[in-house]
């Protein structure tokens, strides 16, 4: 027979664990689906004959260094992980916005690419068009302010046929998509091409000194749009959380028809959502430009929308998930490069553990069959069919 | 189909076709640029065509399908695989290495259907993010096998993509042997002409049977036992569920029956199209595909017809470069592949604004069914 002590501490325990477990759960799934898509990753290797565990310690060195690789080039990893993160931590908050708002965007990518060329051509041009060299403190936000209207006005178009017309904003962001990424070869290969004489190359000139950030540490390449996406992650979290605009977005989210009778303007929240949406995927483009390359060149942005929607999904939506996944998916990304060097696995591998990520997640109830863990019961609806 | 869609559809195929016998006609006679444009706008529109009939079969069961481009992707990848190891690794003649090639883009496209099936009917996920899910898997999935078979250690290519063993051939229909000999003895114009329209109908197998599938699939869904019930598990499942339909099961042979037509869809860019892979070479026709469905209103010859103007469409941009195409030159960059190559997706953009007809998709489509 205890002590009445110590059923008091095993209940207290017990308790606690309860609590850990409500703490824990809505992150879970995502790990778990993590761990079980890296498990598969795995099994693929060695069938294919590589060695897993050398491929994961290459994947992990090449993202985020080690005592081997020494301080200069774990500083330049850890650094390169962040240059691959910043993107993706606009873009995942892009679509997770639209998520958030019950729309699925799916045009991040022609979003980005649109933006970084806006954001190039006020980079390149704007000077010359003014005849007076901008001070590096109106330049370099009128840069990112062009990428980011560019965006947001994509996108708000699809948001208006939606809202307007009942186009669905699926097919229509993917057409926009294509339409974008076509423009975009159209004014790379003629009116916006680097005029140099060596240039071969669909690319805009260089842009001038004064739009671009500076980088946080001299010899690296990680800049200050990095810490910019991490207060972005910050702000979105506040807008969705704590004002009316993010109210009306997230019960437009959970359910169109009570919004309505709750007196949110419907119409204008759509269009709103799909422009902040679209805001942000432009702002990737334009930090990509300002802050890493800059200039825009063809075919930079190939697959970032895409591993956007995973990351959005990943990171449930919720902004600071969004940073985390983004993290996660640079230092696969970044690590993939070492995992070659090691194993000769191709880099495509990652494309296709991240795939299985997306599936585990997406199909949580495949995870929580796996592990037996139980369902709250309630399903998130995420997207609409073509009539809603 | 209504009338209304109809005539926007002769509208936009006389208006791109005149546009090309105008500036063409200083080359080459109208008739023999109409049935070039006419052959090309069949050849083109047969992934389309075949993606819309996947389209069809699912949503009309009440599953929402944008994973098209992906299995069209993985069968694409997966089908030209398979005769190429058939061709070199264990040197069959070429006529059966492509055929197989063929039926094992059919088999991978039911493979994915599958598992689309078992995520948005079984687990009941959201069938768009399913979709995405596809879509995503078949690029990681072609882009690492694509590197891995040929490049990787141990590869029995050697870091070198092989030669496929060819393309499937053009089945020739003898119009002009039939026809000829009534053009009387000293006319080569008249049999020039006929030979010019003969070449419309010389089309390959998959383009031939996709034509075939589109009739096919229309007299299954609006005539047979299996069509209605197709049908009623896509616009109230409750409702079959009542009267003793397995709402389940037909969900599932639907799906796999998409995942088939989509399979053929992907053949045709390897096995019929051209003899190899390259990484995202159907570039964006799944959705094409999807969004002639939402044209065709959920029906396969409406799908068919949609298929036809985005074929137009892209047989212009091909065909005006064949006949050098004589333009001021300040409409120069309107002939840039990317200006012409725009035409299908705005056309998919207005066509789903409602302008042209409100269409209305199966009442049951995205919902997972719930007992």
């Amino acid at each position: 027979m205890p002590s009445e002590k110590q059923t008091n501490s095993l209940s207290k325990f017990i308790s606690s664990l309860k609590q850990f477990i409500e703490w824990i759960d809505p992150i879970l799934v995502p790990l778990l689906a993590i761990l079980t898509s890296m498990i598969v990753g795995g099994i693929i290797i060695k069938s294919v004959g590589g060695d897993p565990i050398l491929a994961y310690k290459g994947l992990l060195e090449g993202s985020f260094g080690s005592v081997e690789l020494g301080p200069v080039k774990s500083q330049r990893a850890i650094s390169e992980t962040a240059v691959w993160a910043t993107p993706y931590i606009f873009a995942g908050l892009a679509v997770a916005l639209a998520f958030k708002g019950g729309l699925f965007n799916i045009g991040a990518e022609g979003q980005l690419a649109l933006g970084a060329v806006f954001s190039s051509l006020i980079g390149y041009a704007l000077p010359g068009w003014l005849g007076v060299d901008l001070p590096t403190i109106i330049h370099l936000p009128l840069a990112i302010l062009g990428g980011l209207l560019m965006g947001g006005i994509w996108a708000g178009i699809v948001g208006a046929l939606k809202a307007y017309t009942g186009g669905h904003e699926v097919i229509n962001t993917i057409m926009m998509n294509y339409i974008a990424l076509n423009s975009t070869s159209f004014l790379l290969n003629g009116v916006m091409k680097d005029p140099s004489p060596t240039n071969v190359i669909a690319r805009t000139p260089l842009i001038a000194e004064s739009a671009r950030f500076a980088p946080i540490f001299d010899g690296l390449r990680v800049h200050w749009g990095f810490v910019l996406a991490l207060f972005t992650a910050v702000f979105i979290w506040w807008l969705l959380n704590k004002t009316t605009v993010g109210f009306e977005i997230r019960t437009m989210g959970a359910n169109p028809d009570a919004a309505h009778y709750a007196g949110v303007n419907v119409k204008r929240t759509i269009i709103l959502t799909m422009f902040l949406s679209g805001a942000l995927a432009g702002m990737a483009g334009a930090i990509e430009v300002t802050g890493l390359n800059y200039r825009h060149e063809l075919g930079f942005s190939q697959g970032y929308g895409f591993d956007a929607i995973a990351i959005a999904l990943l990171g449930k939506s919720h902004p600071i998930g969004v940073v985390l996944a983004s993290i996660l998916f640079a230092a696969m990304r970044n690590g993939a490069t070492r995992m070659q060097f090691l194993t000769q696995m191709p880099v495509d591998l990652i494309s296709m553990i991240q795939a299985f990520i997306l599936l585990f997640v997406a199909a949580d109830a495949i995870v929580r069959f796996i592990f037996r863990i139980q369902s709250k019961g309630e399903r998130v609806v995420l997207t609409r069919g073509w009539g809603g | 189909m209504d009338w209304k869609r109809f005539g926007f559809i002769a509208i936009i195929i006389v208006v791109l076709f005149g546009g090309v016998v105008a500036i063409g006609q200083v080359q080459q006679r109208p008739l023999l640029i109409v049935t070039s444009m006419l052959a090309t706008t069949i050849a083109v529109a047969t992934p389309l065509t075949l993606g819309a009939l996947s389209g069809v079969f699912c949503e009309r069961a009440g599953v929402v399908n944008i994973g098209i481009e992906g299995m069209m992707l993985a069968s694409a990848f997966f089908g030209w695989l398979a005769a190429v190891y058939m061709f070199h690794v264990f040197e069959y003649p070429t006529g059966v290495s492509i055929t197989a090639g063929a039926l094992f883009a059919v088999i991978t496209g039911m493979l994915m259907a599958l598992l689309h099936a078992v995520l948005s009917i079984t687990f009941k996920v959201d069938q768009i993010i399913g979709g995405t899910v596809i879509n995503i898997l078949a690029v990681g999935l072609t882009g690492f096998l694509n590197r891995q078979m040929f490049f990787g250690k141990g590869s029995v290519f050697e870091g070198s993509i092989p030669n496929s063993p060819g393309v499937l051939r053009a089945i020739h229909i003898p119009i002009t042997e039939i026809l000829s000999p009534l053009c009387g003895a000293n006319s080569p114009l008249c049999v020039e002409n006929i030979a010019a329209i003969n070449r419309v109908f010389d089309q390959k197998p998959i383009a031939l049977s996709a034509i075939l599938l589109v009739f096919i699939s229309h007299y299954v869904l609006f005539n047979t036992r299996w069509g209605l019930r197709t049908r009623a598990v896509g616009e109230h499942p409750k409702a079959a569920d009542t009267v003793g339909i397995n709402v389940i099961k037909m969900r599932y042979a639907n799906v796999l029956i998409g995942g088939a037509l989509a399979g053929l869809a992907g053949a045709y860019f390897t096995i019929e199209s051209v003899p190899s892979f390259e990484p995202l070479l159907t570039n964006g026709r799944g959705f094409i595909s999807l969004a002639a469905m939402i044209f065709g209103n959920w029906t396969p010859i409406g799908a068919w017809a949609a298929a036809l103007v985005f074929g137009a469409s892209s047989a212009l941009q091909i065909n005006m470069q064949i006949f050098r195409a004589v333009i001021p030159p300040q409409l120069a960059f309107l002939q840039q592949s990317y200006i012409v190559g725009l035409v299908p997706y705005i056309l998919t953009m207005i066509i789903l604004t409602g302008i042209i007809g409100k269409t209305t998709p199966p009442a049951a489509g995205g919902v997972p069914y719930d007992k």
